[in-house]
């Protein structure tokens, strides 16, 4: 088949005064394109074409190609990772689209993640976040037994359907408001329903909304776009965990450390 | 009390308010037209509704205070969010598509907006008589000053107000359709099971309020609602 | 080359205390005086860089991706062993270990492999701590299924996506140490040379594949966790970025490469559809728990699976190895594939592949309790082939998936460098000629969290902390050493992409150095690859600077350096003149079984670098079983 290409082409990194550079959509044409192909395969055979031309190929984010590593990720028409749901843009095949079909590539747009070449955009807005508290304090050691707790299945089910969260950042680039909301929110319900992550709840809501907000994403309107585009399928349920879990963090759980009022003291 | 204003600057913090602003604002909408829907029980039941609510001055002017201020903090959070939005997303896609967001979730801001210039028009209208005095005027005339009645029919007789009011009608209930059920899952409320009810019931909910004002105008413009003499 | 094993004395179930016993201990307020590189932030290295930031030490961490999180352990789907015995169905570490040896055909050595058995109860408890939503039993206690090649349940698993789980836990151990500014981190960095002080590792350079820039890193010892080298093949399983580079430079810095000609080719991917074909995918072993593999009894039978009687099927596993049937481990199941594909009877267009039918299962447990054991693997299959393995059999073949082969490291994991120390699939250490399922994970973590965090202190000890720093002038002529290469490459300007040349370098090593192996293909394969090499110095095509994010400069550095190594790979296939797990030679073999050669070859093979344009030493560390007696492997 035969397809025509609309790629963002953009050579060097975003800044936050000038967050285009020189970018702009080029218009490549792609013959023999097998139905068989991935979507990235597409697109190596379009780079293998832009090299043999003497020009520069596209750069984009791409590595286990089996839709698990998240590194790859880009809005196909409109849509982060394309037409297929629960698919990344590495699962995605080109018999997805018809012959002759004219598709737009675009790098994910969000003020906190910058682009840093053509398709690539710098995430690492997701990593600052999981520092704050995406974990649980504990050491390397000699923890109690694996038995020890038991999990009812159904909790760590649902902790899992969160943890199945691969990081790619396509909810946040097919937020109308680019928020975060969605991966924050996957990380807050996958400790929220374990034994083990539960004990630093408030703390972990807290710190993560607060380094979510402080790296510039949008707000979330509940429109549940993300949950749409999410290959992993994870549900705006975990939103409305988050927002429950930093309620309670911030209006309902009472301080600790400060003076009793009507203390015996 | 940094605590709380540190609340409302959070990205959360701000959609709770929008939400608990929202559930109130929404509580008073409901509560205005079961007030208003008394139109069709006659000039007397509406007229002694509206006697009833002015004998209580202070506490009017707690809840008329109370609302304002409520207002006042879903259009300066709702602002303050949308400018957090826009922000978030310096470049727009060249081509960009939309999978299951609803048209009334994506319009909040605008049909927000469009409330904000509606409420204002609505009280120059009603509450400080500017727009059409002469319809104001037939309130005080009334018996006790309270003829509401008189100054709501003749209003609506006149079509271009009664289309206005009823078209604003459509904006509403685009906001609250959204409003309601976005509330619900930002205040925390999702449930597998009852979700998908939620969202079914803020359509009814919607429906009821926007269609009830609706009905009320084109009653009037209809002639259903006499025009008072 | 020395190779000094420094197998602790004493019976094999007390090797690991006595030798963490004997180690030399850094003081406590000491450790934050020394620091160590982590090169990989796979399962290995993120949980070594998590705990030896943990104990004070300061931790520098590097990866290639954009985040940590994105290492291949990632893909990692079936699960991961440990000796619970949850189950009472006999398992033991006795049990594991023995498994563990024999299943690698008797090519690994016995001391490292009880440790690792005896690590492997501990890195459970410490997943389940971090929050890893293994899966559970309605009783809220761990569930275990069987694995390739097991007969005991001992493997814990998170549906099909249990390397990702393990990961994120060792991701999220590492990020609160990030946090807490105890790991720094550099992602999206790439390291190109490691740099020798008097014989010890203190430093790598690296590449910033954001901006260009070659840089320097010292440290107190280095540590590498840097994967396996299947892409050497161009087609496997393996990430499109995993690659040989870091422990192929450490090889040429006086490093000893242990049996680089033992590949895992696993039974269960998804056949090639075409020349476009970027990489292949895995189907987790653990399908084959429930899936039957078939082909029909007639070569060139092109009927639809579903048209083909039952008579006129053979399932050849459960015909030919009755006690583990279709779980028969993952080199005899690939081989045996090969085998009924070579005698014409594969299936689909290119008759490179066989069935895996769970219409047996779907019939006898519902179409439900199917799904809600593969389900996201029967969805996957689906997108990439357009096929309903629900209503017809999948097509699998055998792709490359791991390498057992590495660097060779001591019981301290340590190489023949000093101070260079080797994690995980990167080392030689545990699985001799053939890894179990469900061990990778195992073993990478077990060397992450519980083995370097003892044996680096017992280096670091003699060591005067942060004696060397970047300015002693070792670290400038490394650095000028990777410019140069980078420069050579950028300005060759031929015709040929990377790509092309990749291409046709896993071509050579597919046919000679691939399933199955002889003298007269490898020995074209040794005329081939030095041929192909020249070309591509010749005639390679990178396009843009050194200076910006360049992914053509990038790949181009790996392939030169597949195309060092696979010559290797080759040479040491030729060398083992016997069978033995993932190398099957064909001049040994008993009818399709392999056939090992103890008196001859019951060693690891070591190769030491001699200098460009040199053939490679080679060096052997006997293996001793003194607990597992040697035998012939026999699955039937």
């Amino acid at each position: 088949m035969k397809v025509v290409l609309h790629v963002w082409r953009q050579q060097r990194r975003s800044t936050k005064q000038d967050f285009v550079q020189d970018g702009r959509m080029v218009r490549y044409e792609l013959d023999h394109v097998s139905p068989d192909m991935s979507f990235l395969e597409m697109l190596d055979v379009l780079n293998e074409q832009l090299i043999r031309k003497g020009e520069d190929p596209v750069a984009f984010d791409h590595d286990c190609r089996e839709g698990i590593c998240g590194s790859c990720g880009v809005v196909i028409d409109g849509v982060p990772h394309g037409p297929e749901r629960g698919t990344t843009a590495c699962q995605l095949h080109m018999r997805s689209f018809r012959d002759g079909a004219e598709i737009w590539v675009e790098p994910w747009r969000a003020a906190a993640f910058p682009v840093v070449r053509d398709l690539v955009v710098d995430r690492s807005a997701f990593d600052r976040v999981v520092q704050a508290g995406a974990f649980v304090s504990v050491n390397t050691g000699a923890p109690q037994d694996a038995n020890a707790i038991p999990v009812p299945k159904a909790a760590a089910d649902r902790a899992f359907d969160a943890a199945t969260c691969i990081g790619c950042g396509a909810c946040v680039a097919a937020c109308k408001n680019a928020s975060a909301m969605l991966f924050v929110g996957a990380k807050v319900s996958h400790f929220l329903h374990l034994p083990q992550g539960r004990v630093e709840r408030e703390r972990r809501a807290r710190n993560l909304v607060a380094a979510m907000d402080a790296e510039g994403f949008g707000n979330c309107t509940n429109q549940n776009e993300c949950e749409a585009v999410c290959p992993k399928e994870i549900p705006v349920r975990v939103i409305a965990e988050l927002n429950r879990e930093f309620v309670r963090a911030r209006l309902i759980e009472e301080p600790v450390g400060k003076k009793r009022v009507g203390g015996d003291g | 009390m940094t605590w709380l204003f540190d609340f409302w600057r959070s990205s959360i913090g701000g959609k709770v308010t929008m939400a608990i602003t929202g559930l109130l604002l929404f509580g008073f909408v409901v509560a205005h037209l079961l007030g208003n829907l008394q139109l069709f029980a006659g000039p007397e039941a509406i007229n002694a509704y509206a006697r009833f609510l002015h004998e209580r001055q202070g506490l009017l002017w707690v809840a008329r205070l109370g609302l304002l201020a409520v207002f006042v903090l879903h259009v300066v959070t709702g602002i303050r969010l949308a400018r957090g939005n826009r922000a978030a997303r310096p470049v727009p896609y060249a081509k960009d598509d939309t999978v299951q967001a609803t048209f009334a979730s994506r319009s909040m801001v605008f049909s927000g907006l469009s409330l904000l210039v509606f409420v204002l028009y609505h009280l120059l209208h009603f509450t400080f008589g500017l727009t059409n005095p002469a319809h104001y005027a037939r309130k005080a005339a009334g018996a006790d000053g309270h003829d509401v009645y008189a100054m709501v029919t003749a209003s609506f007789h006149v079509p271009a107000i009664a289309i206005a009011y009823a078209g604003f009608q459509i904006v509403l209930f685009l906001h609250l359709r959204h409003g309601i059920q976005s509330l619900a899952q930002t205040l925390g409320l999702h449930h597998g099971r009852y979700t998908p009810w939620i969202a079914r019931a803020s359509v009814v909910l919607a429906l009821f309020v926007a269609g009830g004002n609706a009905l009320l105008a084109l009653s009037v413009l209809s002639g259903l609602v006499t025009v008072a003499p | 080359m020395k190779l000094d094993a420094k197998i602790p004395a004493g019976p094999v179930q007390e090797k690991w205390d006595a030798r963490k016993f004997e180690l030399k201990l850094v003081n406590p307020a000491n450790k934050r005086k020394y620091k160590v590189l982590v090169v990989g932030s796979g399962l290995a290295g993120a949980a070594a860089a998590a705990s030896l930031a943990e104990l004070g030490y300061q931790v520098e961490c590097f990866c290639f991706q954009d985040s940590p999180r994105r290492a291949h352990s990632i893909a990692a789907q079936g699960g991961i062993n440990a000796a619970k015995n949850y189950r009472n169905d006999g398992d033991s570490i006795w049990r594991l270990f023995y498994d563990t040896v024999k299943g690698g055909d008797f090519r690994a050595r016995e001391a490292n492999v009880y440790r690792l058995a005896q690590l492997s109860v501990d890195i459970i408890d410490q997943a389940v701590a971090q929050g890893v939503p293994f899966a559970r039993e309605y009783g809220g206690l761990l569930d275990n299924r069987s694995f390739g090649g097991a007969q005991v349940s001992r493997t814990f698993y998170a549906r099909g996506q249990t390397g990702q789980q393990l990961l994120l836990g060792a991701y999220a151990a590492l990020s609160r140490q990030i946090g807490l500014g105890a790991v720094k981190m550099f992602p999206r960095t790439e390291m190109l040379d490691v740099v020798l002080v008097d014989g010890h590792a203190k430093g790598i350079v690296v590449r910033d594949l954001v901006g260009g820039e070659i840089r320097s890193h010292a440290g107190d010892a280095v540590v590498l966790a840097t994967g396996g080298y299947g892409n050497v093949f161009y087609l496997s399983t393996n990430a499109k970025g995993c690659n040989v580079t870091a422990t192929w430079r450490a090889y040429k810095r006086g490093a000893g490469f242990a049996n680089p000609c033992y590949t895992q080719i696993h039974p269960t991917c998804i056949p090639v559809s075409g020349d476009h074909q970027s990489k292949l995918t895995l189907m987790s072993e653990s399908l084959r728990n429930d899936g039957r593999v078939w082909v029909p009894k007639q070569a060139g039978d092109k009927r639809r699976a579903q048209d083909i009687p039952e008579a006129e099927r053979d399932y050849f596993l459960e015909r030919k190895y009755p006690s583990f049937g279709n779980l028969a481990p993952r080199d005899i199941a690939s081989r045996a594939a090969k085998q009924v594909c070579d005698e014409g009877r594969g299936i689909g267009e290119t008759g490179l592949g066989v069935y895996l039918d769970f219409r047996d299962s779907i019939a006898r447990l519902g179409k439900e309790a199917i799904a809600a054991r593969y389900g996201n693997l029967f969805h996957m299959y689906a997108k990439i082939t357009a096929e309903d393995p629900y209503s017809q059999p999948m097509r699998i073949f055998p792709a490359v998936h791991y390498t057992m082969g590495g660097l060779w490291v001591d019981y301290d994991l340590q190489s023949t460098i000093p101070g260079l120390f080797v994690l995980g699939e990167a080392n030689f250490s545990d699985h001799g000629a053939n890894r179990l399922g469900a061990s990778a994970l195992m073993q990478g973590l077990a060397d992450g969290y519980f083995v370097i965090p003892y044996t680096i202190g017992g280096y670091l000890a003699g060591q005067r902390a942060g004696a060397i720093k970047t300015d002693h002038p070792q670290f400038a002529a490394t650095a000028g050493e990777v410019d140069e290469l980078t420069r050579r490459l950028l300005s060759i300007q031929g015709k040929r992409t990377v790509d092309d040349f990749h291409k046709a370098l896993g071509k050579i090593m597919w046919q000679h150095c691939g399933m199955a192996r002889n003298e007269r293909g490898l020995q074209q394969a040794l005329r081939d690859i030095p041929a192909l090499r020249e070309e591509f110095w010749r005639d390679v095509r990178v396009p843009g600077s050194g200076a910006e994010l360049n992914q053509s400069l990038e790949k181009a550095g790996r392939v030169a350096d597949f195309l060092e190594f696979g010559e290797l790979m080759c040479r040491d296939a030729l060398e083992r003149r016997e069978s033995c797990g993932g190398h099957f030679r064909e001049e040994w073999q008993d009818e399709g079984e392999a056939r090992r050669d103890d008196e001859n070859f019951c060693h690891a093979a070591v190769w030491e670098y001699t200098g460009p344009g040199r053939a490679p030493a080679r060096h052997v560390e006997p293996l001793a079983f003194e607990n597992v007696h040697l035998a012939v492997r026999s699955y039937k």
